[in-house]
């Protein structure tokens, strides 16, 4: 049924169109099959036609792989139910997605710098790398995090480096993002202690922590606690947000690394989500109203090489997303059914070799992200297969964005490929595939079980080594890598190091910072954690406390551990 | 000639923070498909865990990856403490994201080779073979 119809026809006029309409579809048929005559009879290229997840592409699509489709209830408008063509009713026509480099190395001042560099060139959002021991909830004076300082991203390890940090950055301003998971609910903590010492109260803090604790386990592994205490602590963050900071967003739940760790698109699609509705589920068991603190859970998807493929990923996420918070999950806020994600370009299809043809790649990218209606987007750099990026290589990430947003035309009509029997074709096929897997992991005893079974982890492990074969064997074309190869011995990039200096430097700072505080105080909220964590409270304020008293990240992380204990993988390969 | 019928002892370890391990376990199962012995360390391992592994594996290659940028500190540590451990026989190889300066460099403190992005897993399995094959002949 059309949502847009006018004209009401009567039951005689009616019978009459569907008479057209099936002689229509008749002749179609016809002449479809004089078409394949032709197809099969004219030499095709020796190439791999199907799509990144092996699906079979055909060589054409027509209204008839729409027949039985009912685009009233699938696709509906922009900003409406469920949402298929976009999560807002406007979408690029109001605002262009925000433009989101993710960066950070070194120490807090430098990457500073970076996002002054970034936030001048016309980038609208920030996004913190955090180096490996933040990451992994060591401080940079800890013996395990020897040579890892600052190297892959910043450093913070207490209040001190969050308010360095933003230093002359205005956090009522600018809406950041960070990539924090195992540890995220202590960073996040640091930086709403940051926006107290800006006199910035937490309630008009914008931004996200990603915060997805479940795709840790199964794709990225910068995990701390076991599944259980972690899943706890995400929830707290779920409550604590809702009541504190409505402009916030407590989770990214995201495909990407799940993505670039092997799965194909489809696994992305379906695993991603089913986290998702595993957090909304572990929301409602705590007693929380789903409205409550569904409408900020925001999620983050990788745009990969098929141009098609991952566009119809991003409409089937949406449709999966609204179709089940309301039917399943009860949901009756609109806002919670609408899934809004970040996007980023896949790292792992830069490739070493021929480094500059990776900004085409990006670019590639780029556009499907934004005809599949993400709402930011980071694209990366030529060189990230190298080294971290330098700032011109990121400039011309952030111009590519800027290309494409401005001069590409692509942002001038919402959701421009709905209706293309490909198109939505694709987005049928990935919605059924993942409302498959889902079944899959149920029936392992859902996610948890799942993850301690080694099955997400066995899966994404085994598509990683089929595409590495389709490579090696040259069935799968790398350009410059498997095919077309002549130029790809030298690499003349500029590359970004990182000076052992920086790790001398945030030892020191470390050492000054713990010889300078109120030592009492530190014992005194570090034990109230303690007491907390073992209790049933939420643990935020509890955090918060200790990070206003300068106790540093190992410090609050090792308070949690006495009593959470610490995860230990199943390792197989 | 004597043809070796041992099979070749590999140990695929993941040193520091870094829990990036699309590439150890893909390059774990391309050895194993090759016929190699095949050990695999899990994550975030010190040095002094794998080269406690290595020797109570008795392995005769230790392949590290290493995507962190720390690879400068790791890859001497856990020669260093092979070499102590009585285990300089042992051949310290490895990938990542590694710069050809670097390689170099580590190269000269008696590394052995060291594999970029986009390296095929042959290159890896072959200069292994090659390696086995000279310095079990001595």
């Amino acid at each position: 049924m059309s949502t847009i119809e006018k004209n009401v026809p009567g039951t005689r006029e009616l019978a009459d169109l569907v008479r057209e309409q099936e002689e229509e579809l008749a002749h179609l048929r016809a002449r479809l099959a004089e078409w394949e005559r032709t197809y099969d009879a004219t030499p095709q290229r020796d190439a791999l036609f199907s799509t990144s997840s092996g699906a079979e592409v055909r060589p054409l699509y027509t209204e008839l792989d729409r027949e039985g489709s009912d685009p009233g209830n699938d696709l509906s408008l922009p900003g409406e139910f469920p949402f298929t063509r976009g999560p807002y009713p406007t979408m690029y026509r109001t605002r262009l997605w925000t433009m989101r480099q993710f960066a950070g190395f070194a120490t807090a001042e430098e990457t500073n710098e970076r996002y002054k560099y970034l936030l001048a060139h016309g980038q609208t959002g920030l996004s913190v790398a955090f180096d490996f021991p933040t990451l992994m909830g060591y401080d940079a004076d800890h013996a395990r995090s020897l040579g890892e300082v600052g190297v892959c991203g910043v450093a913070i390890s207490s209040l001190d480096d969050m308010e360095r940090l933003f230093v002359g950055i205005p956090l009522d301003q600018v809406s950041v993002s960070m990539t924090i998971n195992g540890p995220a609910i202590i960073l996040f903590c640091f930086y709403v202690a940051a926006a107290e010492r800006q006199g910035i109260s937490a309630e008009v803090l914008r931004g996200t922590v990603q915060n997805d604790i479940l795709k840790e386990y199964q794709a990225q592994h910068a995990w701390v606690f076991p599944p259980e205490p972690a899943l706890r602590c995400i929830i707290d963050m779920f409550e604590w947000c809702s009541e504190n900071t409505p402009n916030y967003n407590p989770i990214s739940i995201s495909g990407y690394h799940i993505r670039e760790a092997g799965s194909t698109a489809v696994q992305e699609l379906a695993f991603t989500l089913r986290n998702g509705f595993e957090y909304v589920e572990r929301g409602i068991a705590r007693g929380l109203d789903v409205d409550s603190f569904a409408p900020r859970l925001s999620f983050f998807f990788d745009i990969h090489n098929d141009f098609f493929e991952e566009i119809a990923k991003l409409r089937a996420a949406r449709r999966i997303w609204a179709r089940r918070m309301r039917d399943v999950y009860g949901a009756k806020k609109p806002e919670s059914w609408r899934l809004r994600t970040h996007a980023q370009t896949a790292g792992v299809s830069l490739t070493a070799q021929q480094a500059e043809n990776n900004i085409v790649r990006v670019a590639y990218q780029a556009m499907a992200a934004a005809l599949g209606g993400t709402q930011s987007l980071h694209t990366n750099s030529m060189d990230e297969t190298l080294a971290l990026p330098t700032e011109k290589a990121v400039r011309i990430a952030l111009r590519t964005q800027q290309v494409l947003a401005f001069e590409s035309g692509v942002t001038n009509t919402i959701d421009p490929l709905a209706g293309s029997y490909y198109v939505e074709s694709l987005t049928d096929l990935l919605e059924r595939e993942a409302l498959d897997m889902f079944d899959e992991i149920d029936a392992l005893g859902g996610v948890v079980p799942a993850i301690e079974q080694g099955w997400f982890q066995g899966e994404i492990a085994a598509s990683a080594m089929r595409q590495q074969r389709e490579i090696e064997s040259g069935g799968r074309v790398v350009v410059g890598v498997n095919h077309f190869m002549e130029g790809s011995e030298k690499i003349e990039i500029d590359r970004l190091k990182i000076d052992e200096s920086v790790e001398r430097l945030q030892v020191a700072r470390m050492a000054e910072l713990r010889a300078s505080r109120d030592s009492a105080r530190v014992d005194q909220t570090l034990a109230a954690l303690r007491h907390a964590s073992s209790g049933a409270q939420n643990l935020v304020p509890a955090i918060l406390d200790c990070a206003r008293a300068s106790c540093t990240l190992y410090e609050i992380r090792h308070a949690m551990e006495e009593v959470f204990g610490s995860y230990k993988e199943p390792v197989f390969f | 000639m004597s043809e070796s019928i041992r099979k070749i002892r590999v140990l695929v370890a993941k040193p520091g923070l870094d829990g990036h391990d699309r590439g150890a376990k893909v390059i774990a199962a391309a050895f194993r498909d090759a016929g190699f012995e095949v050990i695999y360390t899990g994550l975030h391992q010190t040095p002094e865990m794998i080269v406690s592994a290595a020797v109570q594996e008795d392995v005769d290659v230790v392949a590290m990856s290493v995507l962190s940028g720390a690879h400068l500190t790791l890859f001497p540590r856990v020669k260093a403490l092979l070499d102590d451990a009585g285990a300089d026989h042992v051949l310290l190889t490895g990938g990542g994201i590694i710069s050809e300066d670097d390689m170099a460099a580590l190269d000269e403190q008696g590394i052995g080779k060291l594999f970029g992005p986009g390296t095929p897993t042959t290159a890896a399995i072959d200069y292994i073979r090659e390696w086995f094959s000279t310095h079990e002949a001595v």
